[in-house]
């Protein structure tokens, strides 16, 4: 059954950004865009969420919070990087200290460049990652993992 | 009504009303917030996607001890819509809650053991009113059995006032609700994670999430037997205090513990034990 679509529960974690994609993907949150009118919860617990939203350069010091973070979360899950920071590391790529974007650590799944993202592209991420939150609980289904 | 069928009506249809209070719950939370607000069956699609995730245990342990969780639940809800015992009620209620509090000090996790310790707060802070409920319908009416009460025919909301409060009180910290969720929360408290609940994922939080619907309309049963000499009223006054519950939760911020056992135990002693003592005094010496 498609109850993924439905109830997409969410782990935001800020690698080392700026902060702005941070404020954007709270203000989803807001009345102004309500994304718990599809079901969306920010959860404070990776066991529980099925999306997570990482926001910000990977570096040395959080690439293994980032890791854990990624194995705690139970299957099916999906990994959408918010904002440029995110997706290649933008003018952070030549520092000494970091990785790169969040694809040098776990495998993403959604790219969503933008500095700082718009809400309505976070929410338009989301809504790309829950196809595949989809097709992966299908998958993992065939598999018989689930 | 035949207790069989009432067993059976409660174990099918609890989860249904009680899923639906929640989602009522959620609209009136979020427009109380100036926003929109899920679907009213989001909670149905929570608990179905859950059941779909992966069951990350933690210890071969934990998911008996969530099973006895939800049964006990149902057995104590079952109890109270047979008719049976309301002192059996309670105690099974409490039984229920303490295989939960087991099941999250098994995890070994510290966010888990913090809740599990303060879950065993919050039953300390609510069960002596609880029990004081009990003796309060016993002394009206002379009997401690759910249906005896219930047939009365007695108005015990005039002769029980205090107990009502107290009682309307002590569900805050029942049904989750701030000042009092401080072992779990339904709401988005990055505050020690999510407490009680932090280690169970997938179906477990599921089964966590259907107990709480069972134990919601079990103590709406409570609130019911108040004013059970007119049924319409009855369901009118449990839903209105719901929505109280409500509007509480959206009031407040959370408190510490000790502000939440003394305020417990002195609404106990105030209202509850207050209204007993006074009840005793009309009903055998005035």
């Amino acid at each position: 059954m498609a109850f993924f679509k439905k109830s997409p529960w969410i782990f935001h974690y800020d690698g080392s950004s700026c902060n702005g994609c941070d404020i954007e993907v709270l203000a989803c949150l807001m009345p102004m865009y309500d994304v718990e009118r599809f079901g969306v919860i920010n959860t404070g617990n990776p066991k529980h969420a099925d999306i997570l939203l990482i926001t910000g350069v990977i570096n040395q010091q959080n690439r293994g919070v980032v890791r854990t973070i990624y194995e705690q979360m139970g299957d099916p899950k999906v990994v959408v990087a918010v904002g440029t920071c995110a997706t290649s590391g933008h003018f952070f790529t030549e520092c000494y200290n970091t990785l790169g974007g969040v694809d040098t650590t776990i495998p993403v799944d959604v790219y969503l460049p933008g500095c700082a993202v718009r809400p309505e592209a976070i929410i338009d991420s989301v809504i790309e990652a829950l196809g595949i939150l989809e097709e992966k609980h299908k998958l993992s289904r065939r598999a018989g993992h689930v | 009504m035949n207790p069989i069928f009432m067993i059976i009506g409660y174990i099918l249809l609890a989860p249904i009303g009680g899923g639906l209070l929640m989602g009522l719950d959620r609209i009136i939370t979020a427009r109380m917030q100036s926003r929109v607000g899920p679907p009213v069956l989001q909670p149905f699609f929570d608990v179905f996607k859950l059941l779909g995730k992966q069951n990350l245990t933690v210890n071969r342990f934990h998911s008996y001890y969530l099973f006895f969780f939800l049964i006990f639940m149902m057995v104590s809800g079952a109890m109270f819509f047979a008719g049976d015992d309301l002192l059996m009620v309670i105690f099974a209620l409490i039984v229920a809650d303490v295989f939960l509090v087991l099941s999250a000090y098994s995890t070994n996790s510290p966010f888990s053991s913090i809740g599990a310790e303060r879950e065993l707060l919050q039953m300390l802070s609510s069960e002596p009113m609880m029990l004081l409920t009990a003796v309060g319908f016993y002394m009206v009416t002379g009997s401690f059995n759910v249906s005896a009460i219930a047939s009365s025919g007695r108005r015990l909301i005039f002769y029980l006032p205090g107990i009502f409060i107290g009682l309307t009180f002590v569900l805050t910290i029942k049904f989750q609700k701030s000042p009092f969720d401080l072992a779990v929360s339904h709401h988005a408290h990055q505050e020690l994670v999510k407490g009680i609940s932090t280690e169970f994922a997938g179906p477990s939080l599921a089964l966590i999430e259907i107990e709480h619907w069972y134990e919601t309309i079990l103590l709406l049963g409570m609130i019911w037997l108040f004013f059970a000499f007119n049924p319409a009223l009855a369901t009118a006054g449990a839903l209105l205090v719901y929505f109280l519950e409500v509007f509480i939760d959206n009031a407040n911020s959370r408190v510490k513990w000790e502000l939440m056992l003394k305020s417990a135990w002195l609404v106990t002693l105030l209202f509850g034990l207050g209204n007993l003592l006074v009840l005793y005094f009309v009903l055998h010496i005035g």
